[in-house]
């Protein structure tokens, strides 16, 4: 593998290049930042108006208020943050445009350090103005969670970077073939890593997967935050844990997909 | 200094085998500095598979191909940015202004003066006044200016040309000829360039390497090949090294 793919030769004027290749790109485009901001206002919405109706009925949802809201709040979070890095990424072979990034001297870990930063960006616009809905509609306000909110947002970042950057990987390797992955890989995460109910909900033999996946250890400190009122430190380290695990597994990954897409000619053809 | 160091671009015993496929079978060339070379051959004949391990996107088989002294694509990183490229089979992001893509190219390229190399650039290139409208709506013939003009940015040392006129009328592809014979003088570029079009080859190069099934058929300056194969035109020549027709000098043999 060479010395530069994995960072030696580090430009933050590339890094910065490409960042504003994709802010000029968004910034042109009304639907694409219509895109970022609609969903999320449905889905808190939708959820958030369950919660009421159910707390209303149920002894255990009147006190565990906004456990929904904060659920889906933070699953948009992981979903968001991985698809704000792929879209960018998909751009790229959307505008046929790879082949000229791919031949100039923008290395792969700047190329990836731009996605996340852009991944980030595209959150921000998506997400913020949720957040204050669900204060005006429903009076939760994920702000008030305060240091737990970091904690929660840096290990469900993480992992959707690394979820990004695998899906990078298989889509310079395979094409638009793989463009599907991009769109529908983390809901692979919304059953397993307990979004919306306790891991102990799961078959026994289920929660050994569900525990090897960091945004488990998220969701499970968020409700022992909202219901009991406690923050889990231990619950965020070992969710870090994974992440740098999940992280380092996804760096190597893209790497050796990126080799295998110079061997085969992939490069050549990002088509289907 | 090897002779490998003194090229611009040395390709020795260059191999790439893909799934069983032969694309390119063990060819050897050099190219000087400053010289301008065209590579012709029919569809499938391994040009585009040669340029590429040239530029580090693919890597070979089996053989080495060296770009100022850099290894490639091992060492790619320390030529790059001397380096440049221009095809019609890749485009510009739609939807950003040809001034916005020139300057993100140019940071990528770590280009100096942004401002004063693209407007001068735009000057040369005629672009002046499209600097500011989105690159999806120009015509064929601007957006090829624009892929030129990103191509010339960072005042490469080694260009490779990939069908630079493709899809032109005949004025703009002489227009594009024309600059590409003045930035070669200016510069003492090293082009290479892969072309059917065989007035775009006779007109520019020096050189010409005929390409078939992965192999080198011919290599020589344009006047040596068209006396060898007796022959008024290089599309006369390109037809019968495509079509398997050895020419008076086989005739000779």
């Amino acid at each position: 593998m060479n010395k530069a793919d994995i960072g030696l030769g580090f430009s933050l004027n590339r890094v910065g290049a490409m960042v504003r290749r994709y802010w000029y790109l968004l910034r042109s485009s009304w639907p694409r930042i219509l895109d970022l901001v609609y969903w999320p206002t449905v889905q808190m919405l939708m959820w958030g108006f369950l919660q009421l109706y159910v707390s209303q009925n149920a002894g255990f949802f009147a006190r565990a208020g906004g456990v929904f809201i904060g659920s889906v709040l933070l699953w948009d979070i992981l979903f968001r943050g991985q698809l704000g890095f792929s879209i960018s990424f998909l751009e790229e072979m959307y505008a046929h445009n790879l082949g000229n990034i791919m031949m100039s001297p923008l290395r792969p870990v700047e190329f990836i350090v731009s996605l996340m930063i852009m991944s980030i960006v595209r959150l921000s616009i998506g997400m913020i103005p949720v957040t204050f809905l669900a204060i005006a509609f429903f009076g939760f306000n994920l702000w008030s969670l305060g240091f737990a909110l970091v904690a929660f947002f840096i290990n469900l970042i993480l992992t959707s970077w690394a979820i990004g950057i695998f899906v990078a990987g298989l889509l310079l390797r395979n094409g638009m073939g793989a463009e599907s992955l991009a769109w529908t890989i983390m809901f692979l995460f919304l059953p397993l890593t307990c979004v919306y109910y306790p891991v102990s909900v799961l078959p026994h033999w289920l929660q050994y997967f569900s525990w090897a996946l960091p945004p488990t250890y998220v969701f499970e400190g968020m409700r022992a935050l909202l219901i009991d009122h406690v923050f889990r430190t231990d619950l965020m380290l070992e969710a870090l844990g994974f992440n740098i695990v999940l992280f380092a597994g996804a760096s190597f990954a893209f790497l050796k997909l990126l080799a295998s897409a110079r061997k085969h000619g992939s490069l050549l053809q990002t088509g289907e | 200094m090897d002779a490998s160091a003194q090229s611009a671009i040395s390709v020795d015993r260059l191999t790439k085998i893909y799934k069983g496929t032969m694309a390119v079978d063990g060819i050897s060339f050099r190219l000087p500095r400053g010289s301008i070379t065209g590579l012709l051959g029919g569809n499938g004949a391994g040009k585009t598979t040669t340029i590429a391990i040239i530029m580090g996107l693919v890597m070979p088989t089996a053989g080495h191909v060296a770009v100022l002294g850099a290894e490639m694509p091992k060492e790619r990183y320390r030529v790059l940015h001397r380096m440049n490229f221009e095809s019609p089979y890749v485009d510009m992001p739609m939807r950003l202004t040809v001034r916005q893509n020139l300057s993100v190219f140019a940071q990528l390229y770590g280009v100096a003066d942004i401002g004063e190399r693209i407007a001068n650039l735009a000057a040369d290139l005629d672009l002046t006044e499209f600097l500011d409208r989105q690159t999806g709506k120009l015509s064929a013939g601007q957006k090829t200016r624009v892929s030129l003009a990103k191509a010339l940015l960072n005042r490469p040392e080694v260009l490779l040309l990939d069908e630079p006129t493709a899809s032109l009328d005949p004025d703009t592809a002489d227009w594009v000829r024309t600059r590409l014979e003045n930035y070669r003088r200016e510069h003492s570029a090293t082009i290479l360039l892969a072309s059917h079009n065989m007035n775009e080859v006779e007109r520019l190069c020096e050189r010409v390497i005929i390409m078939k099934r992965g192999r080198i058929e011919d290599d020589d300056v344009p006047d040596r090949l068209l006396a060898r194969y007796g022959r008024e035109t290089l599309e006369e020549v390109f037809l019968d090294v495509a079509r398997g027709r050895g020419g008076q000098h086989e005739a000779a043999q």
